[in-house]
């Protein structure tokens, strides 16, 4: 196979079918690589996807992708050891539509993108992994090599969708490759329920969705989330910590969800189902400070192997999809005026990242990480002050109220003390302004 | 791991599809020396979420079989760099139906 195409993009995840749909929509001859023997098979999602970005690549959408359900209610939930305290978001205004959030199964909708990708006229090459990176003598990008016989297929640039490993980019030394610090493992399974029964222990109805996300003890002393999605006929629970964390201390993946599933708040709306898949996947939380090189002599990152997520907002498979785009917008430009990918040429794709929400919002939280894994009192302290606090209050014991506010300030106090607490305040703003 | 805990994963890796590229694990440790002298936390026995790593008097073993492809091992063993990660074949490995 020694053929040339004008792009190859590695991977059919969220980042790789909007950048090769964009591309194949202009006419443009893309060849997309996947290594699972369908695309979705190796993919592994919460999973929430953000109608926007998608709307904006296929404006009807809907009318055929398969989507769970639509999101009317969102909870937070801060848990200590057997209580949580929390706020809900409920609103008819997210019942109408078009409806802005939908749970999905991954594997369902990667598939479903990728046929939208192939009738747009990208060809899709399943079963195959990408090895390594062909360059010329200037060392700029031409194609890559794949694990096939007479595996070099190449092209005028290559957009890199390979994941959060980014093994491709990283091997070609485009990269530094992720790190513990700055990378999370999350766990998850799927479990089954018959519909009635996700609609009656979340309140819903028809095609109503809920999600929850959720912080604390559930994490176990570890910078991490846990999460509860509701899609059509099961719930998609999970929990990721950072590997930096995980590699301190002594419990395995599998126990911290199985300690989270059993928390008294969490356990009675899975009782019953049926797990039906178990799956893990790394997530690139650095942020904004660990933002690889995005572009160079004929080759772009995008998605998570360009480390594009908001962990604050729980939001990835958006920002894949719109840098995918953005990627293949450069492209299509540089294509249509003759102009070569090289590294100058390609620099328009960082400006377009830098003018939407992708960089925005990575900036906002740049600080957030770090301040999250030296502050440790946001996660070993103030959950439980906070569910002491609320249980102190709404506990009724003869005890007067004045008397209640000073034993829930001492305890603060005591944990924080005045500066500590000042102190606090001040880096969680400082980290999320 | 204790046992209870290896059952625990097993019956969650019973749930998967795989298509297993027998004979031809993707993942090797380069040296079980170094696991086995230098490395005393060998976290990649705790961290595996798919349990494929064991360790047995300070001898560390790998059985990639159930293996979820999520590079946990290669990113955290990085005092010693003693993993040899690679992706299964195209087409061979987890095979998610949910994902």
């Amino acid at each position: 196979m020694s053929e040339k195409f004008d792009v190859i993009v590695v991977g059919a995840g969220p980042a790789g079918n909007a950048a090769a749909y964009t591309l194949a929509k202009a006419g443009i001859n893309v060849l997309q690589i996947e290594r699972g023997e369908y695309p979705g098979s190796k993919n592994v999602q919460g999973a929430i996807l953000y109608a926007d970005a998608l709307e904006r690549l296929i404006p009807d959408f809907r009318d055929s992708a398969p989507l769970e359900r639509h999101i009317i209610e969102q909870r937070m939930w801060v848990l200590a050891e057997d209580s949580y305290i929390g706020g809900h978001y409920r609103s008819a205004e997210f019942a109408r539509p078009p409806h802005n959030r939908y749970t999905i199964i991954r594997a369902r909708f990667d598939k479903w993108f990728s046929d939208q990708v192939q009738k747009a006229g990208a060809l899709l090459l399943c079963e195959t992994t990408v090895k390594a990176l062909l360059r010329d003598v200037q060392g700029k990008v031409i194609g890559v090599e794949v694990d096939r016989e007479d595996g070099r297929i190449y092209a005028d640039a290559v957009i890199l969708a390979d994941g959060a490993n980014s093994l491709v980019a990283t091997r070609a030394g485009l990269r530094q490759d992720i790190r513990a610090e700055t990378a999370a493992l999350a766990v998850k399974e799927v479990i089954f329920l018959p519909k009635e029964t996700v609609d009656a222990r979340f309140n819903l109805s028809g095609q109503e969705g809920a999600v929850i996300e959720m912080l604390g003890s559930i994490s176990q002393g570890m910078v991490g989330t846990g999460f509860l999605y509701t899609n059509k006929d099961s719930i998609s629970i999970g929990i990721g910590c950072m590997l930096s964390d995980l590699k301190r201390q002594h419990l395995t993946p599998v126990e911290l969800l199985e300690r989270m599933k059993a928390h008294p708040a969490i356990a009675p709306l899975i009782a019953g189902g049926e797990p039906r898949e178990y799956a893990a996947h790394l997530i690139p939380e650095g942020g904004y400070d660990a933002l690889p090189q995005l572009y160079g002599e004929g080759w772009m990152l995008v998605g998570d192997s360009a480390g594009f997520v908001n962990a604050v907002h729980r939001e990835g498979s958006n920002l894949a999809m719109t840098s995918g785009q953005m990627a293949a917008e450069t492209l299509i430009e540089l294509l249509r005026e003759k102009r070569p990918a090289t590294a100058a040429n390609l620099a328009c794709y960082r400006a377009r990242l830098d003018a939407s929400f992708v960089m925005k919002d990575l900036k906002k939280y740049r600080r957030l990480p770090e301040t999250l894994d030296r502050q440790r009192q946001f996660i070993n302290d103030y959950p439980a002050l906070l569910n002491q606090a609320a249980h102190t209050m709404l506990r009724v014991d003869g005890v007067d109220k004045r008397h209640k506010e000073k034993e829930i300030f001492n305890a603060f106090r005591e944990r924080r003390s005045l500066l500590g607490l000042l102190g606090d305040a001040y880096q969680l703003w400082r980290a999320t302004r | 791991m204790p046992s209870n805990v290896q059952a625990q994963v097993e019956k969650k890796l019973y749930l998967n599809r795989y298509r297993v590229d027998a004979g031809r694990p993707h993942i090797k440790i380069k040296d079980a020396n170094v696991c086995a002298t230098r490395c005393t936390a060998q976290q990649c026995v705790v961290c595996c979420p798919a349990g494929c790593w064991s360790s047995e008097s300070g001898r560390v073993s790998l059985i990639t079989d159930g293996c979820l492809e999520c590079g946990t091992c290669r990113i955290i063993c990085d005092e010693f760099h003693n993993v040899d990660w690679d992706y299964p074949r195209g087409g061979f490995g987890i095979l998610y139906k949910f994902g």
